[in-house]
C-alpha cells in the first residue's frame, strides 16, 4: 500500500464522522455546500471546512457551476481503505466458507447417510 | 477466487461483507442454506468448530468451549513453523439459537479486550448471520483489522507458494 503520502491521507480524513456523512450524502451523485447544510443539519462553515479536507486527500471533486460549487466523490481514493477491510474480509470468507461446507454435511448426514455410505462403499 | 466451484453448497462462497458501522466496531454478515440451530451447533461445538475455524495450514489445536454464562472459551491454531496463536474469552448470554455474546481477547494483545455478539436470523430456511465486534477503543478496532491483513497476505503468500512449487 504504497500510496500517496501528503500530510493528511484518506484514512485520517474518514475518520471524523462528519466527513464520512459529506460521503455518503454525496454518493454517487453530485452535491452543492448548501445541499449538504440542508442535508446534515450541519453549518456551512462547517460543511466548507469537511470539503476542503476530502478535497486535499483527493476523496471529492469539485466543478464550478455558474457561481457554486458542485461535489462528487473520487471512489478511487477510497481504495486504501477498501483493501485494508478486505483483506480481513477474505480471512473471515475462507473462514465462513468452511463453516458453509460443514453445515452442508450436517444436513446431508440425516437425509442421505445411505447413499454417502454407498459412495464410500465404491471408492 | 470465485471461480472455485464445491459440490455442496458453495454457490454463497466467497459472499461474507465486513464493514465497520462505527469507529469502534467491525461487522461480519454472511447467510448460510441452513436453519439457525444448525448454524449455531457448527458454531459452538468443538469437533465442528475444528473443521471450519482453522485453516489447512494453520489448524485448531485447542478448542476448548464451557458453553454456559460464565463459561470460557479459547481456541489455539498452529500455524508453519509452529508458530501458535491464541483466543480466549467468556460467555455472557446464551439464547440459543439466535444470540450468542461473549468477550474475546486475542493473546497476542492482551489489554484488548472485545465484545463479540452473534445473532443469526432464520428465515425461510436460510440464516443471516452477523457477528459485531465492539472493541474498547478505535486503535484496538483498527488493530483487529491490521492483524486480520496479515493473516489475509499470510493466505495470499502460501497460495504464492503453492504456486511456485507446483511450477517446478
Amino acid at each position: 500500500m504504497s500510496r500517496a503520502a501528503t500530510t493528511t491521507d484518506v484514512f485520517n480524513a474518514v475518520a471524523e464522522a462528519s466527513r464520512r456523512d459529506i460521503l455518503m450524502a454525496i454518493g454517487d451523485g453530485e452535491a452543492g455546500v448548501g445541499d449538504l447544510v440542508e442535508r446534515l443539519h450541519l453549518t456551512q462553515p462547517q460543511v466548507s471546512k469537511h470539503l476542503a479536507v476530502l478535497r486535499q486527500v483527493n476523496l471529492v471533486r469539485c466543478r464550478a457551476v455558474g457561481r457554486e460549487r458542485r461535489y462528487t466523490v473520487n471512489g478511487t481514493a477510497l481504495k486504501p481503505i477498501h483493501d485494508w477491510v478486505s483483506a480481513f474480509e477474505q480471512q473471515w470468507n475462507l473462514r465462513l466458507d468452511r463453516l458453509d461446507d460443514v453445515l452442508a454435511e450436517m444436513q446431508q448426514q440425516p437425509t442421505q447417510q445411505h447413499r454417502s455410505s454407498q459412495q464410500q462403499e465404491k471408492s | 477466487m470465485s471461480a472455485q466451484t464445491t459440490s455442496r453448497t458453495g454457490n454463497r462462497h466467497g459472499s461474507a461483507v465486513v464493514t465497520t458501522p462505527s469507529d469502534r466496531e467491525i461487522c461480519i454478515t454472511r447467510v448460510f442454506d441452513a436453519p439457525a440451530d444448525a448454524v449455531f451447533t457448527a458454531w459452538t461445538t468443538p469437533d465442528l468448530v475444528r473443521q471450519w475455524w482453522g485453516s489447512e495450514s494453520e489448524p485448531l489445536v485447542v478448542c476448548d468451549i464451557d458453553l454456559r454464562v460464565g463459561g470460557s472459551w479459547r481456541y489455539v491454531t498452529r500455524g508453519p513453523e509452529d508458530v501458535e496463536f491464541g483466543w480466549h474469552g467468556v460467555y455472557r448470554e446464551i439464547a440459543r439459537p439466535d444470540r450468542l455474546v461473549s468477550t474475546e481477547v486475542f493473546e497476542g494483545f492482551p489489554d484488548a479486550e472485545a465484545v463479540n455478539t452473534l445473532t443469526l436470523d432464520e428465515r425461510n430456511g436460510t440464516t443471516t448471520l452477523t457477528v459485531i465486534v465492539l472493541h474498547a477503543s478505535k486503535e484496538n478496532r483498527d488493530g483487529h483489522l491490521e492483524s486480520g491483513m496479515e493473516a489475509g497476505m499470510q493466505i495470499v503468500l502460501d497460495r504464492f507458494e503453492d504456486l511456485v512449487r507446483t511450477d517446478n
